[in-house]
This record gives C-alpha cells, structure tokens and sequence, in this order.
C-alpha cells in the first residue's frame, strides 16, 4: 500500500513538474494582422565557435516552420543564392535593406536569427551538448517585427523529457541516418530547440499558418490562460 | 492495486505523449541539407539520389513532400549539369507551393545558360 501511495505521489510531482511556470503569452497582433505566408531563414549570426553550427541550425530549422503551416524557402538554395552574389557573411545578409530581399524572394517574412550557444561543454563526469538561438520574425513588406523568440536545448535533459513530438522526431532522425557523417550531436539537438523555438505548438512558437489545418486558431500559449 | 497503477500511469503517459502526425513527409532532408552545407565526403550524384528517395517514400506513404525538397534537388541536379532535370524539379516545387514561383522563376531567367 505504502508502495501505492508513492506511486500516487510521484505522478502529482511529474504532472506538476511538468507545468512549471510558463512565460506570458506573446502579443501576436501584429504576426496576425501581417498574415504572412511564407518565411525565408536567412543565414544565422553565429556567436558559438562551432563552424558548423550555422548549417545545422539552418538545416533543423525547415521542419518546425513547414509543419506550423508556411512555406519555407529552401535553405541550401537561398543561401547559395546570397554567395553567387557575393554575400558570404550573415552579417552582411541580415543587414540587406528588405526591399532587395524581397525583390528577390518575394518572401512575406524574413526570420533573422543568432546562435547564442552551440557545443558541448566538457564537465568533470559528464559533458552535454548545448544549442540556443534567438530569432525575430520581420514582415519584408513593412518591415514591422511580427515575432521574437529564443529556445535553448541539452542534451542533458533527454532523459525524461515530456515532448513527445521530438521523441517521434529524433526516432525519425535516428532511422534516417542514411549519411553517417551527419550524426553527429549538435545537429540533433539542434532539431529540438528549433522545434522548441518556432513550432506553432510550441510555447510562444509561431502562429499557425495558412497551411496548417490550425490556421486561424490561437496561438498556443493563448490558450493557456 | 499495483497493476492498475501502472495500467493508469501507462495510458497517462501516453496521452501526454500524444503526437500530431506531421502534414509533410521529410525523410532525410535536413541531413542532405546539412551535408550539402557541410560540402562532406557525400557526392553530387548521392544527394540526388537521397531526395530522390525522399520523392518516393513520401510518394509511398500518400504524404505531400516537404517545401524545398523539389527546389533542392532541382539545385543538385543543375550543378550536375542536367539542367533538364533542374527545370522539371523546380517546376514541380512552383507547382506544389505558388510562394515559390516568382524566387524560382527568378534563378531560371538568371541561369538560362549558364551554371547555377
């Protein structure tokens, strides 16, 4: 019985554990009024040390803003875009004035992001990998700020963890290690604070797009009042 | 008593884990996004061949593919040279999400020619 009781006790710590005090909610009347359709990623500040980290945060970042319900321009191609003409410095992209971005894109929204954080820090019995980014959502047509946002994620924290979503997501990931090389950590972690970030579902995430079966509904963190 | 405590924390986790199926098939393009990035040991001709196992598999669970991976391949195909190939595939993604059209007729008009 005594075992009963600690069972009982156990579930009321992790549901509430599992509540903790979330931010307020977001005020998503301008991300509403714009209504954008499409969101272009331009190429990440980097503030880590890690060559590598704007590519898989690039990378990671397709899959939580298509399944919000926009269409994301494809990265590869975008970015291959800006270094056929030169542009090879985030810093020089994200300074572009937005008329010429979207002159050329024809993109609603520009998604302006920084790496904070991206590596693994080495600590005496165990190391985790460690990836954080700030990002702001602009309206090329106005140049009003529709959404601001940032999202960390460890790899300390796996054991767990309640998002189901990114269990399904990094099991897909596993499966679909078919280039080896491409396995390594940061890249994995990256899909969860991408996810975490910008997925509509998410905490003070995007807003449901015109593609979502969602469009038009409350933001998530609305709901939760 | 046990036994139900389980049985009730089970259907309790499940239900918070509950998951929304994803609206797009990906498969693995984010990785042949970042390997492209990376310009790793993976060649020309293996990426191509990546999405378009993508393209199949989602064509084989009756999934749409996911925004980019038609402009993507469309890419891979014109730095292989196939430019045939390049058109087709953006072509496809234009058809499948109109966002696209203008960025991509864009690349068409510059490129007509010359190499991407």
């Amino acid at each position: 019985m005594r075992q009963v009781q600690l069972t009982i006790v156990l579930i009321c710590v992790a549901l509430t554990s599992a509540c903790v005090s979330m931010p307020p909610a977001h005020d998503y009347t301008a991300f509403r009024n714009a209504d954008p359709h499409s969101i272009l990623i331009l190429p990440p500040l980097n503030k880590s040390t890690e060559v590598v980290a704007p590519y898989s945060v690039m990378s990671q970042l397709v899959t939580p803003i298509a399944e919000s319900g926009f269409y994301v321009f494809p990265v590869a191609v975008v970015d291959q875009t800006f270094k056929n003409n030169g542009l090879t410095v985030a810093n020089d992209i994200q300074a572009l004035p937005i008329q010429k971005i979207r002159e050329i894109f024809a993109a609603d929204a520009a998604l302006y992001l920084t790496i904070e954080q991206y590596g693994t820090n080495y600590v005496v019995l165990a190391s985790d990998t460690v990836v954080g980014v700030s990002a702001t959502l602009v309206d090329l047509r106005t140049g009003d700020t529709l959404w601001q946002g940032a999202a960390s994620a460890s790899s300390a924290e796996s054991r767990g963890n309640n998002g189901g979503g990114l269990v399904g997501m990094l099991v897909e990931a596993a499966l679909n290690q078919i280039i080896e090389t491409v396995t390594d950590r940061g890249f994995d972690i990256a899909a969860i604070t991408s996810n975490r970030l910008l997925s509509a579902d998410s905490h003070n995430g995007l807003l449901h797009g015109p593609r979502s079966t969602k469009y038009g509904q409350a933001a998530t963190s609305e709901n939760q009042k | 008593m046990r036994v139900f405590c389980l049985v009730f924390l089970t259907v309790l986790l499940a239900a918070a884990c509950k998951t929304t199926e994803p609206t797009y098939y990906y498969g693995a393009y984010p990785q042949a996004i970042y390997s492209y990035f990376k310009a790793d040991e993976t060649s020309l001709s293996q990426q191509i061949l990546i999405l378009e196992q993508v393209i199949e598999q989602a064509q084989g669970k009756g999934k749409p593919v996911a925004p980019g991976v038609h402009a993507h391949l469309g890419m891979l195909y014109f730095e292989s040279g196939n430019a045939e190939q390049g058109v087709s595939h953006f072509e496809q993604e234009k058809a499948l999400f109109p966002e696209s059209a203008a960025y991509l007729d864009f690349l068409m008009n510059n490129t007509a020619g010359a190499k991407t």
